[in-house]
């Protein structure tokens, strides 16, 4: 127990982000499929409350983005990069479990939410926020929104986009820094480029809604008047702020997926990922315009024409490097001698999946076609295809491939071609209909419709739908906790992958390799034109290998954020005044902290 | 395979049939008819896209599964000229997307030509309120516009930010406290289109629904100068009599205006309610019934609704409602 509370272990950190993430995603699932099934029926569905709803989708979209899906892609950043990089650890362990810490308090605190109303003398159990994952000004002042669930909100938020900096300049110096002799830029497995690149973008767009969330905080406990149009202020500066950061957000959640699966194509079809160097670039090239995109999100707030059609424009560049990116996998696959695996089906299944999800966000990058498609359902079938169909098959794909590495033992692969085959049926019978539901008029984030809108049909499907990918997430559930209780016995390299992290034992052993290896190739397990497969790394060190102890500081550090919230949440301002303490006091003892332990 | 493939589009079809009345895909107006245009165009690239892309990606899997006993595959590290090529060949096609997308934007800005009929339009948390300026008019949750002539349309918003859809007359625009927006169109055949806000505004959100009448310019004459007049004097002895008795000593003046009655700005105005063939944000049907169950308790059937539930006797309760459906 102490050696997890205070380990800096970035395996141990991986496992650590990986289960409290896939709890979250379990809690966001079962919101949405609270959602769904108050939508099955028209009016009035099944007796959700409109309040109770709004906190759900609110809710919903918080935790996938910031809970389940980050921190997933996190786990096998944490985990994997020093592997494919040939390094014992990230550049700054303790700040790695100080993420780690930050970004758990900082999900409890959104969660508390839920339980938290009796405090607040609020008339119901639940004040979760309730004002969208966007949270759109105005109706989030305090005039609109006089409870504290936006409160929980923002401040959630911004103990989030702490864990998520940090951990974006840790993986930046990782990356840049800690590569083992002969590893290039350009010899870096495309994950490990795909995770800079996401890293990039963390770093540039978090201080964006910081920013705007400070902004908020003043005008909510201050009485500012940065977005409340009586005073001046402007309700748009704030959807400016929101997808400056919101758009390259979604690069956040993608481009690791393109890596995973940029890893897993290869390995699968015993091919080289075709056009490597195009695949990186099209990557970079999609971040940089992923940061001039972002007003194509308020095509209708009336920006004036000639914004709309610069931002329409450059919104459909992107598609160019994205569709490159798919002709170079289906290119990886044509030729080779490819695999079924069930890592290799979702793999499989996101390039068939996101490349619906691409076709329909061209059809809203149109400014003027956009105005009868956003905010209707038509745009969340759009998300979840690139989400759902790209982000989380592709991270399942991930967890397929990287389980026994990380774990030492593998998962069935009868249940994953079940768990596969569910989520593939249950998440089109669940998005496709919204394509529909959406065109014939049904606007998002309404707790009720009318059975005169003719879409029931298409809600029932989806609510089905819903339901199948709920089972499929349990069947998936059942086989991570069964290899529990099996022994380990995965080989080092149970796929025949040809990247470092298959050099080693695995699960691999506290310091990782016995020897830093001297890479010569992109592919050093692999025999190339050019190079023999890498010599097998020696089964023991050879000389005794220094590892750093663990440290209860970074987790001490971290719990002074959620003190501080709840010293502001309840306008008890000595206990803000602890939390600072146990932040100072925590970095002070870090900073000091010796050497050895 | 296509088995599966003609189940799924009986079960399309199925679906699709019947009565849509707010979807896009019915315009009746000039500025509805240009985003179909463009939509079906981005529709049918897509549509080929889709098929080339994913047509490719089987053939892939098919073709190239393992096999035991298969060589190794040659290890291809990429080709430029095919990579140069689909680079190219979408570029490509987003020129025959981005151009008619250009023209559009343009020509959809909002601005209707001189002469147009002017309305403004204002979000209230969760109803809507539509002005005539050039008419000396209002209207609320029910649009009147006549066919054929263009309207201006100028939205803002009274409290948060909502968004005025309604799709066979056009694409959504927000309304913003502090920012007027403006769409124009010019509808081409009358009928009652249905609309809803498009940006979650709060509790009743879902609850937020319109109705336009496009009318013929006699017809909206007719209903101009209905409009225009003073309210119906409710009869001496009347139970509409009783009922604006009632009215005039209940919480009802606090919020509501009835010219002549009671002068209250909070909730829509009620001179000529019974000239609308819906309440409540057109939630529901102006029928005795609904009248009945959302005075007595409106947040029940709205939540968030500002119109407190009422104490009522049933005698008092029937009085108002025969006075309200007195107001035509």
């Amino acid at each position: 127990m102490k050696s997890w509370l205070t380990t800096t272990d970035h395996k141990r950190i991986g496992l650590l982000y990986f289960w409290t993430a896939f709890g979250f995603f379990l809690i966001g699932g079962l919101e949405a499929l609270i959602i769904r099934a108050q939508l099955i029926k028209p009016d009035g569905g099944l007796g959700v409350s409109a309040e109770t709803f709004n906190q759900l989708f609110t809710m919903h979209g918080t935790t996938m983005v910031f809970l389940a899906l980050m921190p997933l892609s996190a786990a096998f950043f944490n985990f994997i990069i020093p592997l494919q990089i040939g390094a014992r650890d990230v550049a700054f362990p303790r700040l790695n479990a100080f993420s780690y810490w930050v970004f758990l308090l900082g999900g409890l605190f959104l969660n508390a939410s839920f339980l938290a109303g009796p405090l607040f003398g609020a008339d119901r159990l639940s004040v979760a926020p309730d004002a969208g994952w966007f949270g759109y000004a105005n109706l989030t002042s305090r005039q609109f929104s006089p409870g504290p669930n936006v409160d929980f909100w923002l401040l959630g938020l911004q103990i989030l986009g702490i864990a998520s900096l940090a951990a974006g300049f840790n993986f930046i110096v990782t990356i840049l820094n800690m590569r083992a002799p002969g590893m290039r830029m350009l010899r870096l497995p495309v994950f490990t480029w795909m995770t800079l690149v996401t890293q990039f973008l963390i770093i540039t767009a978090f201080p964006v809604i910081t920013v705007a969330l400070v902004l908020l905080m003043f005008d909510r406990f201050f009485g500012t008047h940065f977005f409340v149009p009586q005073g001046g202020g402007d309700p748009i500066l704030w959807q400016h702020l929101f997808w400056m950061f919101g758009h390259p957000e979604v690069y956040i959640l993608i481009l690791p997926a393109m890596g995973v699966i940029s890893e897993v194509l290869p390995t699968f079809s015993r091919k080289p990922l075709f056009g490597y160097t195009v695949v990186v670039y099209s990557g970079v090239v999609i971040a940089f315009l992923g940061w001039s995109v972002w007003s194509h999100h308020m095509f209708s707030s009336g920006l004036g024409p000639i914004a709309d059609s610069v931002f329409a424009g450059t919104t459909m560049l992107i598609a160019i490097p994205t569709g490159v990116k798919i002709f170079n996998w289906i290119g990886t696959l044509w030729g080779g001698q490819i695999r079924f695996t069930t890592s290799m089906l979702f793999a499989l299944g996101f390039i068939a999946m996101f490349i619906i999800g691409g076709l329909s966000g061209v059809s809203h990058a149109s400014a003027p076609a956009d105005l009868q498609q956003t905010d209707t359902y038509y745009v969340v079938a759009h998300i979840h295809y690139v989400l759902f169909g790209g982000t989380i098959l592709g991270l399942f794909a991930g967890m397929y491939y990287w389980w026994p590495k990380m774990t030492g033992r593998m998962l069935s692969e009868t249940l994953g071609k079940l768990h596969f085959w569910l989520t593939i049926i249950g998440m089109n019978l669940a998005f496709f209909p919204m394509h529909f539901s959406g065109l014939l008029g049904m606007p998002r984030r309404i707790y009720t419709y009318s059975s005169e809108l003719g879409v029931s049909r298409f809600n029932e499907l989806s609510t089905i739908g819903a339901f199948i990918i709920g089972i499929a997430t349990l069947v998936f559930f059942w086989n991570l906790l069964r290899t529990r209780w099996q022994p380990i016995t995965a080989p080092n390299n149970p796929w025949g992958g040809s990247t470092l992290e298959w050099a080693i034992p695995s699960p691999p052993p506290v310091y990782n390799f016995t020897v830093i290896p001297t890479v010569a190739s992109r592919m050093p397990l692999w025999r190339t034109e050019r190079h023999a497969p890498m010599t097998p790394l020696p089964e023991q060190p050879p000389a005794p290998i220094h590892v750093p102890g663990g440290s209860w500081w970074p987790m001490i550090t971290a719990t002074g954020l959620p003190i501080m919230a709840i010293g502001a949440i309840s306008r008890t301002l000595p206990i803000v005044f602890v939390g600072v303490a146990v932040l100072v006091v925590g970095i002070y003892r870090w900073a000091f902290e010796p050497f050895e332990m | 395979m296509r088995l599966a493939l003609a189940a799924l589009l009986l079960l399309v079809a199925g679906c699709v049939g019947g009565h849509h009345p707010q979807t896009i895909f019915a315009p009746r107006s000039d500025f509805s008819h240009e985003l179909d245009g463009l939509f079906k165009n981005i529709f049918w690239w897509a549509v080929v896209v889709f098929l080339l892309v994913e047509t490719l990606l089987l053939i892939a899997i098919a073709r190239f599964r393992a096999r035991p006993g298969a060589p190794e595959p040659k290890p291809i590290h990429g080709h430029t000229v095919l990579e140069i090529g689909w680079t190219l060949a979408p570029a490509l096609i987003l020129v025959f997307i981005a151009v008619p997308t250009m023209r559009t934007v343009f020509d959809t800005a909002g601005r209707a030509p001189e002469g147009a009929l002017r309305v403004q339009v204002i979000g209230h948390q969760w109803w809507w309120e539509y002005r005539y300026p050039t008419l000396s008019i209002s209207a609320y949750n029910e649009l009147h516009v006549p066919v054929g002539t263009p309207i201006q349309v100028e939205l803002t918003s009274g409290d948060v930010i909502h968004s005025f859809w309604v799709p066979a007359l056009g694409g959504k625009r927000d309304l913003i406290q502090g920012r007027t927006n403006r769409i124009a169109f010019k509808a081409d055949s009358t009928g009652e289109y249905w609309g809803q806000c498009a940006e979650f505004c709060g509790a009743s959100h879902a609850n937020m629904r319109l109705r336009v009448f496009v009318q013929t310019d006699s017809q909206f004459q007719r209903w101009v100068d209905g409009q225009r007049a003073s309210p119906a004097t409710p009869a001496k002895g009347s139970p509409a009599e009783a009922g604006q008795a009632v009215f005039k000593r209940s919480a009802c003046i606090g919020c509501h205006t009835i010219e002549g009655v009671a002068q209250g700005k909070v909730g829509p105005d009620l001179t000529h309610v019974a000239g609308r063939t819906t309440i409540a944000g057109a939630l529901f049907p102006n029928t005795t019934e609904s009248l009945h169950r959302w005075i007595m308790n409106a947040p029940s059937l709205k939540p968030g609704a500002l119109m407190p539930p009422q104490n009522l006797s049933p005698q008092d309760l029937d009085a108002i409602v025969a006075y309200l459906q007195s107001l035509k």
